[in-house]
């Protein structure tokens, strides 16, 4: 499946082009008119990687993306595909593909036409093209749905038309922008995996637009969290999940409760910190002794019937939904009140009971730095 | 420095060193060797037209990017040289005329006359097109337009081509506007002509006195509007909506009004209601019902009209019905609508933007025709005939005719405003990019009653017409002698065969092939501009954008009355010296055609997902790849719409070509028109079937060769949905 036969009669395409490219910005801004849509951005995409731009909806994510394709110029700053300058050049120049959030298939064609629609303006012959585009459609499983119009197909089998016809060219970047959007959910989990699968076997360069961040820890490589047109936060969806710079990012990735609490020494790599009563040993991640924010992830609260236990908070449950594989609590406490997810536990503490909570220093709680 | 621009940089010396600079000259018989090397720009320059020399300097910066190649001051280069290219070009051609320096300044500072020179030949335009293009080049490496040169090209080729055959023009004529009969600034002059009472009188709402001019013009344009709105969604309708069995049918005689000539509707309604027409008889032999002339004035203009434009909204509202996605109404049924209610809250507000497109399109065509109201208009005057007597008549009065044309422009503006705002910012878009499979819901039944209760009867009344034509031409004299003849067709299309082959010896075949070689050069390129406008419109985002589009639409906003004695002032004067050619005409026709394909595009543009462009785009295919093979298969009804329109209207228009024509160019309508004028009906009407036929003909070929979008929707008819079937049937 890695062994695809490259046309080597492609243009402007060099011969061996198994080479996955990088992609990056350097202090890129975007304006449309007084608006800034994109500030100062830069970053970098490393060959072979799966990176997910996130955000909520306006955060200029889209935007970025688009950038990278050439669909939108920079109003400042460069952007580098493979160590190459691309700032100026047009989309049709640049060796990038892109799946629509609508799929945009064109509809006066055939699945087969779709997908060879990319070889065949670029020159090659009918046939050559058709036969690329029939060996991307049998990599995404649509074999023999080639005569069919894309308004016969379901809507996953239009998305992986989609895919294929953005692979056939082989180009060293691949976008998607919100792909998953148009899905149903069981349809979802399975479509990022074969993303994910596709990107590895290929070894390809991805960008990938999504404002779900389950969906986005779940394909990425590495995460760039995006708000109010800048980024929040790049790193692997563990450091992004563990160590979230700000409030925004501690709270747009996963769920987490945000305590107050006091930063009462630091020894070596660690701090102490206390909070309603508990005390912790986290890493100090440059904080000075003083009042701190802690995320702390719904699975790092220990929920306990039993009220004993000394340095632990003490609580009362509000609320108790059971969904199977978890439980999830609402808890009031003197440090506020908490979401509590409780794993492997058969029957809910019912609301109303007294219970005692203690953290989990090990993972799941952090102190946010800038907050 | 990509190979197009190496393309366009050689041509602009191949137009400089190589290429004639001067048109035509009228004196001398020119050689052969005039046209390659000794009449070029640079020859002239170093014998005698040093004014030329200085093109030499920009010409020379074009070959420092071309020789070497450092990307980041090659734009730099390349917009210089083109923008200097272009000033020393436009500066030098205005402002050395036929008789010298064409401004007094230039006159006091270096003497009287000063040099001369014609009108600007192929070199000239070449190296000029060359200049704009690297300007463009450059521009797009700067990365304008997403540094799509293409775009930045067609943005600015049909920019430079609204300036010369647009604006220049209409400054020209509106100059006159502001000037008194010797060409001196007079605005009091201006304000009394402005606001003269035979303009904006409204005596007839309180006696039996005349309105003014621009009331009646202003009345007349909304009825026909609505009304040609109204029975063109009626046609619509029934032909993508309703399992109506004569549709085809319906559909050729809507489209019949169109490929008449203007005139001939006219006189066939009077020859149907005049005082002595057939009905007119009919009712006083039998019923005794009085001889009248009510056909004359409001009423008959009004019908002529609408038999005249209903065709064009009917054109321009199938693409809108057929591109409304079923899936919304099949969601707005889900949501528990009943059909009617459906039709009322989805499929029509959907169809806004057609309606809008529709109504405007009826509103202006009324303000600029000229044929119907100058044949039927009686005592009720309108801006288009008054303008055109301005002109021509008594009074020989420029300044009256250019307020007269200010206001109509007003009027025209004041429309397209009212629908800018009217549409406000909502998307209509329908075509999207996801394959959508939904069936069109059958009309509701009391919209399909009215449709058939407008449409059939009015198609009934248009064959009533068309069949009084028809016999006009075959009968010796229509009203008088109803003999039937053949010798109409014979005066004007007699072929001999002589010893040396076919002679065509009818009177009409001069006039014949020239009107048919002018639309079959005018209609291809006012199609590709139109189109490419719309696109440019629809799909880029440019400052200027606006003003951009106001330039597209304004050559439509002029009645031909006006473009004409324009075009007659304009290029009748170096540096564009074109008329008397068949150039001049092709151009008029283009540019008043235009705005058709413009809006048509627009329309069918904005219901097709952006996205589509773009997947194009990110596949390597450039902006031009993508037009021929995303953007125009989509657009197919907008192309067809617009060929056929700027085809028709070039075999019919009479108005702005009456001023253009030569000799050597005399257009069919213009002598028809000069047939009516000696009284010869019978041959008028019988050119007029010829003229007919010959449109019917183009019209089948071009659908033929453009064809019918396919967007593969299922069919109604087909259950299974099984078989890829073209979705639109009609």
């Amino acid at each position: 499946m890695n062994q695809m036969t490259s046309p080597s009669t492609l243009p402007h395409a060099p011969a061996s082009r198994k080479q996955a490219a990088s992609v990056e910005f350097r202090n890129v801004t975007k304006r449309y008119g007084i608006v800034t849509a994109v500030s100062d951005v830069s970053f970098t995409i490393e060959p072979g990687q799966l990176v997910t731009l996130l955000g909520p909806s306006g955060c200029g994510k889209t935007t970025t993306l688009r950038m990278i394709a050439g669909l939108e110029m920079v109003s400042e700053g460069q952007i580098l595909i493979g160590g190459k300058d691309v700032t100026h050049l047009s989309a049709a120049d640049r060796d990038v593909s892109m799946v629509f959030q609508s799929y945009a298939l064109f509809p006066h064609m055939s699945v087969l036409e779709n997908v060879a629609y990319g070889p065949s303006v670029q020159g090659i012959p009918k046939k050559e093209a058709y036969a690329m585009a029939m060996e991307k459609l049998s990599l995404v499983g649509l074999n023999g749905l080639e005569k069919r119009a894309p308004s016969e197909l379901s809507g996953g089998q239009q998305q992986r038309v989609a895919v294929a016809r953005a692979l056939v060219l082989e180009p060293q970047v691949l976008l998607f922008d919100e792909p998953l959007s148009n899905l149903d959910a069981k349809l979802r989990r399975r479509v990022r995996e074969d993303i994910r699968e596709l990107q590895q076997s290929l070894n390809l360069t991805v960008a990938y637009v999504t404002h779900d961040q389950e969906e986005a820890l779940a394909v990425s490589d590495r995460i760039i969290v995006m708000s109010n047109a800048r980024i929040a936060q790049t790193g692997t969806p563990r450091e992004l999940y563990e160590e979230p710079a700000d409030l925004f990012v501690a709270d747009f990735i996963g769920d987490a409760n945000i305590l107050s609490g006091e930063l009462v020494s630091v020894t070596g790599p660690l701090a102490l910190v206390q909070t309603g009563g508990a005390s912790l040993h986290l890493p100090h991640r440059g904080m000075r002794p003083g009042p701190v924010k802690l995320a702390v992830r719904p699975d790092a609260i220990l929920i306990d019937e039993a009220t004993s236990s000394s340095g632990a908070v003490a609580g009362r449950v509000r609320k108790a939904s059971y969904l199977g594989t978890q439980i999830e609590y609402e808890v009031e406490s003197p440090v506020g009140d908490l979401f509590v997810v409780q794993y492997g536990r058969k029957e809910p503490i019912a609301p109303g009971a007294q219970v005692s909570l203690a953290f989990a220093e090990g993972r799941g709680v952090a102190i946010i730095p800038s907050a | 420095m990509s190979r197009a621009t190496l393309g366009w940089i050689v041509l602009g010396w191949v137009g400089f060193a190589l290429l004639p600079w001067y048109g035509f000259d009228r004196y001398a018989d020119p050689a052969l060797s005039d046209y390659l090397v000794t009449g070029s720009g640079l020859v002239h320059g170093l014998r005698e037209a040093w004014w030329l020399l200085p093109i030499l300097a920009p010409l020379l910066m074009t070959l420092r990017p071309a020789l070497s190649s450092s990307r980041q001051s090659d734009s730099t280069w390349l917009i210089a040289s083109g923008a200097l290219g272009l000033a020393l070009i436009v500066i030098q051609g205005f402002s050395i005329g036929l008789n010298g320096w064409t401004t007094d300044i230039l006159k006091t500072i270096f003497g009287e006359p000063g040099p001369s020179q014609a009108g600007m030949g192929y070199g000239a335009a070449l190296t000029s097109t060359a200049f704009l293009i690297i300007l463009c080049h450059g521009l797009a490496a700067r990365g304008w337009c997403r540094g799509d040169a293409f775009v930045t090209s067609s943005i600015g080729l049909v920019i430079a081509l609204i300036g010369i055959f647009v604006f220049f023009p209409v400054s020209a004529i509106l100059a006159s506007a502001f000037a008194d009969n010797d060409g001196n600034l007079a605005p009091l002059e201006f304000v009394a002509k402005f606001t003269d009472r035979s303009i904006w009188g409204l005596d007839c709402l309180t006696s039996d006195l005349r309105c003014g001019v621009a009331w009646n013009t202003l009345f007349l344009g909304l009825l026909v509007g609505v009304g040609t709105t109204a029975l063109g969604l009626a046609f619509a309708l029934i032909a993508t909506r309703t399992e109506f069995r004569y549709k085809k049918l319906l559909r050729v005689m809507s489209v019949l009004p169109i490929i008449t000539p203007p005139f001939v509707i006219g006189l066939a309604l009077i020859l149907i209601f005049g005082r002595s027409g057939m009905l007119s008889t009919a009712l006083w032999e039998w019923f005794g019902i009085p001889r009248s002339r009510w056909i004359y004035g409001l009423p008959g203009i009004f019908i002529a009209q609408l038999l005249a434009f209903t065709p064009i909204a009917f054109l321009v509202l199938i693409g809108v019905v057929q591109g409304i996605s079923p899936t919304l109404e099949e969601a707005s049924q889900t949501l528990r609508a009943k059909s009617w209610t459906t039709f009322l809250t989805v499929t029509l507000p959907l169809m806004r933007p057609g309606l809008a497109n529709a109504f405007l399109l009826g509103f202006v065509e009324s303000l600029a025709d000229f044929g119907n109201p100058l044949v039927l208009g009686g005592n009720y005057e309108v801006l288009s005939t008054k303008i055109f007597f301005a002109v021509v008549g008594a009074q020989q009065d420029q300044g009256r005719a250019a307020v007269l044309s200010i206001i109509l422009l007003a009027f025209t503006l004041g429309a397209f405003r009212l629908q800018h705002a009217w549409l406000g910012k909502k998307v209509y878009t329908t075509v999207t990019g996801k394959g959508d499979t939904g069936l069109a819901l059958p009309l509701p039944r009391r919209v399909a009653m009215a449709s058939c209760a407008t449409a059939i009867p009015w198609a009934f009344f248009t064959l009533a017409v068309y069949v009084v034509i028809a016999i006009g031409a075959f009968v010796r004299s229509m009203g008088r002698d109803y003999t039937p003849t053949l010798e109409h067709f014979l005066t004007a299309f007699r072929i001999e065969r002589t010893e040396w082959g076919l002679f065509f010896a009818g009177s009409a075949w001069d006039s014949f092939f020239a009107t048919v070689k002018v639309a079959g050069v005018a209609a291809p390129l006012t199609a590709a501009v139109g189109l490419l406008t719309a696109y440019l419109l629809t799909r880029q985002r440019f400052s200027g954008q606006r003003a951009f589009e106001f330039g597209t639409l304004l050559s439509f906003a002029i009645p031909g009355t006006v473009v004409g004695v324009s075009y007659i002032l304009a290029f009748n004067v170096p540096p564009i010296e074109i008329t008397g050619t068949g150039f001049i005409l092709v151009m008029c026709f283009v540019f008043r055609n235009m705005p058709v394909g413009v809006r048509a595009g627009i329309a069918t543009l904005s219901q097709i997902d952006k996205s589509l462009d773009e997947a194009s785009l990110t596949l390597g295919a450039r902006s031009a790849t993508t037009m021929h093979r995303v953007v125009l298969p989509l657009l197919r009804p907008a192309v067809v719409a617009s060929l056929v329109y700027s085809f028709v209207r070039a075999m019919t228009a009479v108005s702005a070509v009456i001023f253009l024509v030569t000799a050597e160019y005399n257009m069919a309508t213009t002598y028809i028109v000069g047939r009516v004028e000696a009284g010869e009906f019978g041959l008028a009407i019988a050119y007029s079937t010829a003229l007919i036929f010959v449109m019917l003909l183009a019209i089948v070929a071009i659908q033929f060769l453009v064809g019918e979008r396919r967007l593969g929707r299922r069919s109604s008819s087909a259950s299974t949905g099984r078989a890829p079937v073209p979705a639109v049937s009609s």
